[in-house]
């Protein structure tokens, strides 16, 4: 009976991963490989871009130093401090994050470095006439772009309270605005580009302490904004690559690491905008935006449970008790940790909150971890931060749960969260659960998050509104007359869709464009093929795969300059050698590019052969495998001899040539 | 009232907005020539040329429309922006001490101002409060705004009518007096309060900031909690400046008013004591004595309030090749006291001893302070310095050039008897002129010298 009884309440018993797993099937979520068209449009997935690309110039913004230099985080000059505080906007009002990061009470440290940062970085000096050269690039690119460019550059400052520029604002300014982007299948509009200056790189965050370095503060950057007109992720990661390559069409933006980033804006149906941060590679892009979606849409379907419990949400309120450590059995070590650090332990009441805190956001994330992120940025309590009732592995035992519920009143459907940190930081604390869990009531909040590479997102800030912004008092309107635009306009490079088109209808493979676009070389391509008359589909796909081969498996020993490649071929067209010769020639000058082509055909041990000399051996060869033969098909014979004869038949006959010379004799 | 409509704007972008019919605060869809354009019309500054019209965009962004490119423009709404700091009464805490906050103007509070595009001084109560909720946890404040000048407008109505407004304060029990000033003239302000307010028995502390409060990293908000923190809960009874110590948000120095000067045209760490120590740190909690000799609080109210001030008094900077006729003029022009600004040790050229002897004979009272702010005249080493001393001009000792030109000033204000202008002129009152100058009383540390930059690595700036 007591046994049957038991097994009843065993039963019975809560199981969070299941919680996780029925709700993750519940809201319907798909991964995004067994995803369609038919999956986005039931969830609404609606997504925009935020698209920074620096710019090549040699100093930085607003201020002499150089752009581009950087350095180790523990090779500095010297280190100086800021705390930021929130001001008011243009029209009056404080921003929402401002007010946010306000509450973290964090110390912000910099590490100078005198080579890269001036008075003028760490905000002693105030900024400089705005940088020229900077400006006609991004004006060139805003004209690339379709946007309707402003008649008066105005500089306006754009507040960032987490450190990131130690004057609190970066300065920026808008060059045009409602462009727009041929995509294959669609158009996708675009808001605005704008010129600012770099933020500094973060070289940590710990507790209340985040440190900064100044090297990227400061160089210029374009910010290319779209409306949130793609409805897969798809097309958000199309849209980001035809803009990264709009800006490296112009062969005057900065390559290379960290040069090029971007914030995607996702949202789900009855969903808010949230914006993931900072997405370093645009491969990234698909799976963050899929999962962004579907955690908006979980979110959502967490408001509906809650609003079905709670009624009245203006009566629902957290309680909360101070543990006294020796009362309980704790072992697991962050808690003894804690402990042993003099923080204090705290109990929080979640009243109707059963199976909310387990339920599925992301794969692999549930409704706590939402809870324990906002802890870490805004309470500063470093992770792991909490523990609660349901871990899908509890961490606190049984008996000490229960003990905990009682301290709490707690009733069967209230969950619990146990947290820890410094007595100072336990009021902010408190008011962060409260407000993550009203704010449950309400559905998706607005904020900011920050991308990993298995394409799930935290808590980084609250997003900012239109409130941060104000005019720069230290600098006037710079006005851009029409003869100047124009001029600028005479000098453009040919457009992105158009260089598709063109290599479509050359024939080249499409794998090939992604390189192509990325390293700018459809103007090179395009002069190879119309000065020296070579088919465009052998051109195109030398570039797309023997130089990208190459350059991922070879090192020059100086500089290698593209228009090498030009030379080569005109070299071989002069010389008329067969082309596939190029194939062979390429690692050589990659490696060495001061090595002239003649010495190069003498390092491959080319020589000159005429047709009939290389078909004589065909013959002979024949014979020779038949004696030996392994095996009686055809083919395998034709593919012996073609291995044999290859390296004397390069350059001098087409390879197919020889290939119908081998298989008609008999 | 129709001014109000388009404020800012003049010439042909008034024109374009009266033919639309689209003010200010409108809210106006714009065709151009560039393409549509949407927003709310701001105020133009003042300077700006009437070629462009301001709009603030959706996304928060102003830019600027060419008004020659504009082909049509229609308003579709209206709403005005009031730019205000939240205004809370300031609490009162038994207790705690109580301050008085004098506002001058200047960066300490401000606000964005249309007409120039610049920032302008705000100063309430309720405001600061706002802006600066930590302030309740220091003291009970009142303020009061004397005047609302920019820094470098004040002048000698100015200090007379503050030293009277400190006076009055004192006399009705304050505890502690702080006055919110603009930085460039700061240790003017500083020095010619230590002459007119003597005897204080209570703190009065001298406050700016480098970097307006309208910047999340504004020094405003720290130096205004050191002042506060000085004038209710230290016992230095004297006019002491108060600004950053490093350009990190992290101490304040009090410097004498009589030794202090702005060093830097924009670094939050401009404010140095020359040729002696500071009197002490300041932290939000704490003062850390750094001179062992200061006037001390008191409990009396015996103060002195000598509210004078002559502005018949001028400096002159010597450069090498001045003509006599420099300074002919400005006795011509009938300065009755010239503070000369000469070079190393207290150097003007030959062809100037003409023109010094005309001058004393007209009465002209010359004082000789120096070009390199750090160190003492001295006038005896060349011949040169006994030729002038001979001809009237009265060697000023370490005072800084600034500071004898207030005192100067005070000084005419009160006497024209050279020997009691000469009396008042070298008798210190608080430390204008020190009897010696200590060795860490000149340090300008050298970038690129190891020693100095290892100990920037390890010492926050």
């Amino acid at each position: 009976m007591l046994f049957s009884l038991l097994l009843i309440l065993m039963k019975k018993r809560f199981e969070p991963k299941e919680n996780y797993l029925e709700t993750k099937k519940k809201i319907g979520y798909v991964p995004r490989k067994e995803s369609t068209q038919a999956t986005y449009d039931r969830i609404g997935f609606k997504s925009g871009l935020e698209v920074h690309q620096q710019l090549k110039t040699d100093e930085k913004l607003f201020c002499h130093c150089p752009s581009g230099i950087y350095n180790e985080s523990d090779d500095y000059d010297a280190e100086l401090i800021r705390h930021m505080r929130p001001t008011l906007s243009e029209l009056g009002e404080y921003d929402g994050t401002a007010l946010m990061e306000f509450k973290t009470r964090k110390e912000i440290v910099y590490r100078i470095k005198n080579e890269t940062t001036c008075t003028y970085e760490i905000d002693d000096t105030p900024p400089f006439p705005i940088d020229r050269k900077a400006l006609g690039i991004a004006i060139e690119i805003s004209l690339l772009s379709k946007l309707n460019i402003v008649g008066e550059v105005h500089i306006t400052r754009k507040q960032y309270l987490d450190g990131s520029i130690p004057t609190g604002f970066q300065r920026t300014a808008i060059i045009g605005v409602e462009g727009e982007i041929p995509l294959k299948r669609k158009n996708i509009r675009l808001i605005q580009l704008s010129i600012e200056e770099d933020s500094c790189r973060e070289i940590s965050d710990i507790g209340h302490v985040r440190t900064f370095k100044t090297d990227r503060l400061g160089i210029p950057l374009i910010e290319t904004v779209t409306y949130p007109d793609c409805i897969n992720p798809d097309e958000v990661k199309e849209a980001c690559n035809y803009i990264r390559f709009l800006n490296r069409s112009t062969g005057k933006v900065k390559t290379g690491m960290g040069s090029g980033r971007q914030d995607v804006n996702v949202s789900c149906r009855g969903g808010t905008r949230v914006e993931i941060k900072g997405v370093a590679h645009t491969r990234l892009i698909p799976e963050l935006t899929h999962n962004e979606c579907f955690r908006q849409w979980a979110l959502l379907s967490i408001r509906e449970e809650l609003k079905k419990r709670v009624k009245d949400i203006s009566k629902w309120s957290i309680c909360h008790k101070k543990l006294n450590y020796y009362n309980f059995n704790f072992r697991y070590t962050p808690v003894t940790e804690a402990w042993k650090k003099q923080y204090k332990i705290i109990a929080v009441n979640l009243p109707e909150f059963k199976d909310i805190l387990s339920h599925f956001t992301q794969p692999g994330k549930i409704f706590a971890d939402e809870i324990s992120n906002r802890l870490m940025v805004i309470a500063c309590l470093d992770k792991p931060n909490m523990t609660h009732s349901e871990e899908f592995k509890s961490v606190i035992s049984l008996k000490d749960m229960e003990k905990i519920r009682k301290i709490l009143k707690a009733k069967d459907n209230d969950a619990q969260v146990i947290f820890w940190g410094p007595e100072d930081d336990i009021k902010t604390a408190l008011e962060t659960i409260e407000e993550r869990c009203r704010m449950a009531f309400e559905g998706v909040p607005n904020e900011t998050r920050k991308s990993f590479k298995d394409g799930t997102t935290i808590f980084k800030r609250v997003l900012p509104g239109a409130d941060r912004m104000y005019p720069d008092t230290d600098s006037v309107p710079i006005p851009l007359e029409d003869e100047y635009i124009e001029q600028l306009g005479q000098n453009l490079p040919k457009e992105v869709i158009d260089m598709y088109h063109q290599l479509k209808k050359w024939n080249v493979p499409e794998d090939t464009y992604t390189f192509i676009f990325k390293k700018n070389h459809f103007p090179l391509i395009d002069r190879i093929i119309k000065e020296l008359k070579i088919d465009p589909r052998f051109v195109g796909t030398f570039f797309g795969h023997h130089l990208k081969f190459v350059e991922g498996h070879h090192i020059p020993a100086a500089e290698f300059k593209y228009s090498i490649i030009h030379a080569m071929f005109k070299f071989l067209k002069e010389k008329d050698l067969d082309l596939e010769l190029a194939k062979k020639i390429l690692p050589v000058i990659y490696e060495y590019p001061k090595i002239d082509f003649e010495s190069v055909l003498t390092v491959i041990k080319y020589k000159k052969n005429s047709k009939e000399e290389i078909f004589s051996h065909i013959p002979f060869l024949k014979n020779k495998f038949r004696e030996n033969r392994k095996s009686a098909i055809k083919k395998d014979e034709n593919d012996w001899i073609m291995g044999e004869l290859r390296p004397i038949a390069i350059g001098n006959l087409p390879l197919k040539e020889l290939y119908v010379a081998v298989n008609k004799m008999k | 009232m129709s001014d109000d409509f388009f404020q800012g704007y003049k010439g042909d972008a008034l024109e374009v907005l009266k033919k639309f019919n689209t003010r200010v605060w409108g809210q106006a869809v714009i065709d151009t020539t560039r393409g549509k354009f949407n927003g709310t019309i701001l105020p133009r500054a003042e300077n700006d040329d009437d070629k462009h019209i301001v709009l603030k965009i959706p996304t928060g962004y102003n830019v600027g429309i060419d008004i020659k490119t504009i082909t049509e423009m229609k308003e579709t709404g209206y709403k005005k922006a009031s730019y205000k700091i939240p205004e809370k009464a300031f609490p009162y805490t038994p207790g705690l001490p109580g301050v008085k906050l004098f506002g001058t103007g200047g960066t300490i509070a401000s606000r964005l101002d249309y007409r120039t595009g610049a920032v302008i001084p705000a100063f309430s109560p309720g405001e600061l409060y706002g802006a600066v909720p930590e302030l309740a946890d220091i003291c009970n404040l009142e303020t009061e705004k004397v005047f609302a000048v920019f820094s470098e407008n004040m002048g000698p109505e100015q200090y007379k009518k503050l030293a009277k407004a400190i006076g009055k304060e004192i006399k009705e029990g304050i505890d502690g007096i702080v006055i919110g000033h603009g930085t460039d003239t700061l240790h003017h302000t500083g020095a010619v309060l230590t002459f007119m307010v003597q005897n204080t028995p209570v703190p009065i502390v001298l406050v700016g900031s480098q970097r307006s409060s309208d910047r999340p990293s504004s020094d405003a908000a720290l130096n205004l909690m050191h002042a506060m923190y000085t004038a209710g809960h230290s016992d230095i009874a004297e006019v002491m400046v108060c600004m950053f110590g490093p350009t990190s948000d992290e101490f304040g120095l009090l410097h004498k008013g009589t030794r202090v000067r702005k060093m830097h045209s924009s670094y939050r760490s401009t404010f140095r004591t020359i040729g002696d120590m500071p009197l002490a740190r300041v932290t939000r909690k704490e003062i850390i004595p750094i001179k062992k000799r200061y006037n001390q609080r008191r409990k009396d109210r015996n103060v002195k309030i000598l509210p004078f001030f002559s502005d018949e008094v001028t400096m002159l900077y010597y450069y090498p090749g001045m003509k006599p006729d420099a300074l002919d003029l400005l006795v011509e022009a009938g300065y009755r006291g010239v503070v000369i600004v000469g070079t190393g040790l207290g150097h003007v050229n030959k062809e100037l001893y003409p023109a010094i002897e005309r001058a004393h004979a007209k009465g002209v009272h010359m004082y000789m302070t120096l070009q390199t702010i750090w160190g003492y005249v001295h006038m005896f080493v060349y011949d040169t310095g006994r030729d002038m001393m001979a001809k009237g001009i009265i060697p000023a000792g370490n005072m800084l050039p600034e500071v004898a030109f207030i005192k100067l000033g005070w000084v005419l204000g009160q006497t024209d008897d050279p020997e009691e202008v000469k009396k008042l002129m070298l008798t210190p009152i608080n430390d204008e002129i020190t009897p010696r100058e200590p060795y860490n009383g000149y340090l300008v540390y050298q970038g690129g010298i190891p020693e100095v930059e290892d100990f920037i690595r390890r010492v926050h700036k």
